[in-house]
C-alpha cells in the first residue's frame, strides 16, 4: 500500500472537477481507490451539484463498469458526471464513426425509379433523375444536375445539406423536413445548396457560399464525432 | 451471325412497334436479311403495320410450346424475300412465354438473318423482361413528352442493369411549332435528362399513320420526312455516320425567290 502508485488524482477546474485516472491497475482497484477517497469528504446538502469530467486515458470502461463509476461518484456527494473522456474507444465504434463520416463517392445515372441509398456522406458523379431518389444519413453532394428526390440526414442531423451543380429537385429532405418544387414551372439554379433555416424552421436554398459560415463543419473529417 | 435489337420504350403508344417495322424496313431495303419479332402477346400490332395480317398460321407460342417448327411461324414480306416477321399469338396463354423460350428463338435466328428487330410490349413486367432477354442491343424510343421521357428514363436504368449494349434513343414525334414555343420537351433537354446517344429523330408526320393503315409501313415511300428519318436510323444501325434531319421545312425554289425579294410566304 506504501510503494503503490496513486491511481486517481482529481483537478479542480473553473468547469467544475476532472478525475484523471491512471490506465494501469485493474478497475476493481481504482474503485477501491476512488471509494477511499470520495469517503474523505462529507459534503453537506447546501453545497451545487459539482460536474465531474472523467479523463481515462488508454483506459476502455463498458457501459457496466461506467455505471458502477457513475453511481460510486454520485452516491451521497454532490458530483455528477458530465462525460467520460477516453483515448480509447471499441473497434466496430471506430468502423461505424468512420462510416458515418465518409464521404462515398458514386458515378452512375439514378434514373426514375431507382433509390440509392448510402450511409455517411455522398458525392455523386452524375445525375439525379425526375423519379429517382438518392438517401444517405450525411450530406449529398451532387456534380450533376439534381432533378429528382434527394434526402439528407436520414437519421435526424438537421445540419446535413444537400447541394448540386444543377438543383432543380421534385423534392428536398433533410432530417424531418421536407420542401417541394412550387406548382408553377421553375428554372433551376446552379451551384447552391439546400439547408435547414433554423428561423424559418424549413428549408432554404441558397448559394454555396453561405456555408462557409453556417456549415463550418463541413470541411472537418471529425465533425460527427464532436456531434456524438 | 446477326445482331438483335430490341425496341423498347416503358410508356405505351409512344411507336414502337412503327418504328420496328419501319426500321426493319429500311434495313431490308438495304439488302439486309431482317426478322421482325412481336412479343407483345395478346395485342399483336406489328403484323396489322406489316400488312402480313392475313398470312399467320402459326405464331411464337407455338414455337416455344414446340407445336410448329420456327421456320414454319415465320411470315415471309409481300415485298421483300429477306424480310420476315414472327407474329405474337393473339389468343393463347402468354405465360407461356418464358426468357429462356425467347433466347432460343433469337439464337436460332441469328444464324440465319443479319438483323433480329424485336418490338417490346409497353410496361415492365414479364412481356418486357422476355423481350430483352434475347437482345444484344436496345433502342428506346420516346416522344418529347415528359411523361413518356420519364418512362424512358426507366426503362434505361432497367436496361443498364441487363447485359445488354448502352441504348440507342429515338425521339418519335416531333413536332417543330411546339418544340419551338417551348410548348414541348427540346431534343437537347431530353438527350441531357436520359444522357444515351441519340440515334435518329423522327417528325410527326400524317404519312406515317396513312402509311401503317394499308400495311405499307412508311419507309417504303421515297421522300416523306419520316421516311428518310427511318432510312436514316437504319443506316446508323449499319454503321455509316448520317447528319441529323433539319427540322425546318424546306422552302421550295418559289419561296426561296420569294424570300431573297424580301417577300413574305
Amino acid at each position: 500500500m506504501i510503494d503503490k502508485k496513486q491511481m486517481i488524482i482529481i483537478k479542480g477546474t473553473k468547469d467544475g472537477l476532472t478525475l484523471f485516472i491512471e490506465d494501469q491497475g485493474s478497475f476493481e482497484e481504482v474503485m477501491d481507490e476512488l471509494s477511499d477517497k470520495l469517503a474523505e469528504n462529507n459534503p453537506s446538502h447546501d453545497e451545487p451539484v459539482v460536474p465531474v469530467t472523467v479523463k481515462l486515458g488508454n483506459r476502455y470502461l463498458n457501459d457496466q463498469q461506467k455505471k458502477q463509476l457513475s453511481d460510486l461518484i454520485g452516491n451521497k456527494n454532490r458530483f455528477s458526471i458530465q462525460s467520460f473522456d477516453s483515448e480509447v474507444i471499441r473497434r466496430d465504434e471506430a468502423l461505424t464513426w468512420k462510416e458515418d463520416s465518409e464521404i462515398k463517392s458514386i458515378n452512375r445515372i439514378v434514373r426514375s425509379g431507382q433509390v440509392l441509398e448510402v450511409v455517411g456522406d455522398l458525392l455523386l458523379i452524375g445525375d439525379v433523375n425526375p423519379g429517382g431518389k438518392v438517401v444517405t444519413t450525411g450530406n449529398i453532394f451532387i456534380m450533376g444536375s439534381l432533378r429528382g428526390i434527394a434526402h439528407a440526414g436520414l437519421n435526424g442531423d438537421r445540419d446535413a445539406v444537400i447541394a448540386a451543380s444543377y438543383m432543380k429537385p421534385s423534392q428536398l429532405r433533410i432530417a424531418d423536413y421536407i420542401s417541394r418544387a412550387p406548382d408553377y414551372e421553375s428554372e433551376g439554379v446552379y451551384m447552391e445548396c439546400g439547408l435547414i433555416d433554423e428561423k424559418q424552421d424549413k428549408i432554404v436554398i441558397d448559394r454555396l457560399q453561405v456555408l462557409s459560415h453556417k456549415r463550418k463543419d463541413i470541411s472537418g473529417f471529425e465533425r460527427r464525432m464532436q456531434n456524438g | 451471325m446477326g445482331e438483335s435489337i430490341v425496341i423498347t420504350s416503358g410508356k405505351g403508344g409512344v411507336g414502337k412497334t412503327t418504328t420496328t417495322a419501319n426500321i426493319g424496313t429500311a434495313l431490308a431495303l438495304m439488302e439486309n436479311k431482317v426478322c421482325l419479332i412481336d412479343t407483345d402477346i395478346g395485342l399483336r400490332n406489328l403484323d396489322v403495320v406489316m400488312g402480313l395480317e392475313n398470312r399467320i398460321i402459326f405464331d411464337i407460342v407455338d414455337v416455344i410450346e414446340e407445336r410448329c417448327k420456327l421456320k414454319q411461324a415465320l411470315i415471309k414480306d409481300k415485298r421483300f424475300d429477306h424480310l420476315t416477321l414472327l407474329p405474337a399469338a393473339q389468343t393463347s396463354d402468354k405465360t407461356a412465354v418464358t426468357t429462356e423460350g425467347m433466347q432460343k428463338i433469337v439464337e436460332e435466328l441469328k444464324q440465319e438473318y443479319d438483323y433480329i428487330i424485336i418490338d417490346c410490349p409497353a410496361g415492365i413486367e414479364q412481356g418486357f423482361q422476355n423481350a430483352i432477354a434475347g437482345a444484344d442491343k436496345a433502342i428506346v424510343v420516346t416522344t418529347p413528352e415528359k411523361s413518356s421521357v420519364r418512362d424512358a428514363d426507366r426503362i434505361v436504368g432497367l436496361l443498364e442493369k441487363e447485359d445488354i449494349e448502352s441504348p440507342k434513343l429515338v425521339i418519335n414525334r416531333i413536332r417543330n411549332h411546339m418544340m419551338k414555343s417551348g410548348d414541348m420537351l427540346d431534343i437537347d433537354d431530353i438527350i441531357q435528362i436520359l444522357s444515351i446517344d441519340l440515334i435518329g429523330i423522327v417528325i410527326d408526320d400524317d404519312e406515317v399513320i396513312k402509311a401503317s393503315n394499308h400495311g405499307e409501313p412508311v419507309a417504303f415511300q421515297p421522300n416523306s420526312k419520316a421516311s428518310i428519318a427511318y432510312r436514316n436510323i437504319a443506316r446508323r444501325i449499319l454503321g455509316e455516320t448520317v447528319p441529323l434531319q433539319s427540322l425546318e421545312d424546306e422552302k421550295g425554289v418559289f419561296q426561296k425567290v420569294k424570300s431573297f425579294f424580301g417577300m413574305r410566304s
